[in-house]
């Protein structure tokens, strides 16, 4: 099966030969764009360009894109018929992850809350 | 029988992967069920983060973030995972192209930039531990240690599985199933820099103020 001079021969009918495969242009394309959303957090993040409240929204942002950068040019995720598992177990994923970190947080904020003493300086921040 | 499942009108709709035209090709296969242990590996991360984003307020009357962490430190380390990340792309694209020579060129920069990303964190660790900044000290440095030093323990086995694939490809050859535990290595190190992003903005970005 594993031949060494036919290296598409695990293919079968169906898949198109010309089917999307990584290239250099795309990883270079991906490679140019995360290193501007990278510099872009560290600046947004030590010099006042954001509304001082604004920059954990703005930081949280810039993550969220460059992390579709990195799903896009270097996973390459795509909307062609080979990725629409890889989509919808990435979607699944997302979704628990959306919910473990924001339900952690909602409840425990919520118990600290309900926890804090008139007298206590302690356990908010 | 097969009409009774699927009735004409929907085997219309059946086209290449989704049902129609046969089954995937193997390297198909393959990488759908390394990206679904990456996913399952990524909810784990989000366990940490959430424990991180609960605790960081919580440092015992010690040390703050804003007072240990060191921005410097953290871009360069974010910078050497970075292009670690495009050689190892462009190292996974050498060996679909079946150009050897150009594969261990940049297996050895992925490794060397992988290396110096563990080393810098590592010294990090080292200087905050002798600083009594160690994970013992409040609910925010055990979080932290836990959520970083998790990463770098995937980074470390990334490094070792780099090795171990260049071995192979050293004695197998560029084979149809040595390409497809390539594709499975670099999905992983992307997924790690994916995760790396997590930490840099939830951590350090956020934690300097």
């Amino acid at each position: 099966m594993d031949g060494d001079d036919r290296p598409l021969a695990d293919r079968t009918p169906g898949v198109e030969h010309g089917e999307a495969r990584a290239d250099f242009l795309s990883y270079t394309v991906g490679f140019g764009l995360a290193i501007l959303l990278t510099i872009a957090s560290f600046v947004v993040a030590q010099t006042n360009l954001l509304w001082g409240p604004g920059i954990p929204v703005g930081l949280i942002v810039l993550a969220f894109a460059q992390i579709g950068v990195h799903l896009v040019f270097f996973l390459h995720m795509g909307t062609g018929p080979d990725h629409t598992n890889n989509v919808l177990a990435l979607a699944f994923g997302m979704l628990i992850v959306f919910l473990v970190i924001t339900g952690s947080c909602w409840i425990m904020a919520n118990l600290n809350a309900n926890m804090t003493m008139p007298t206590s300086h302690t356990i908010q921040r | 029988m097969t009409d009774t499942i699927f009735p004409a009108a929907a085997r219309t709709e059946l086209v290449p992967g989704r049902g129609g035209g046969g089954p995937a090709s193997t390297r198909t296969v393959v990488a759908y069920g390394f990206w679904i242990f990456l996913l399952s590996d990524i909810i784990m991360f989000s366990g940490l983060f959430a424990a991180y984003a609960v605790l960081s307020g919580n440092t015992a009357d010690g040390p703050t973030g804003r007072e240990l962490f060191n921005l410097r430190s953290a871009f360069i380390e974010t910078a050497f995972l970075l292009v670690s990340s495009y050689t190892c792309g462009l190292g996974a694209l050498s060996a679909e192209q079946q150009r050897r020579d150009r594969f261990y060129l940049f297996a050895a920069l992925t490794f060397i930039l992988g290396a110096a990303f563990l080393f810098i964190e590592l010294t990090e660790f080292a200087g905050m531990v002798h600083e009594g900044a160690g994970p013992s000290r409040s609910a925010f440095l055990s979080s932290f240690f836990t959520l970083v030093g998790m990463h770098g323990a995937h980074v470390t086995s990334g490094l070792l599985w780099l090795v171990y694939m260049v071995a192979q490809v050293a004695v197998k050859g560029l084979r149809p199933h040595v390409l497809r535990r390539l594709l499975c290595f670099s999905l992983f190190w992307h997924a790690l820099d994916i995760v790396w992003v997590g930490v840099f903005t939830m951590v350090y970005l956020m934690g300097i103020r």
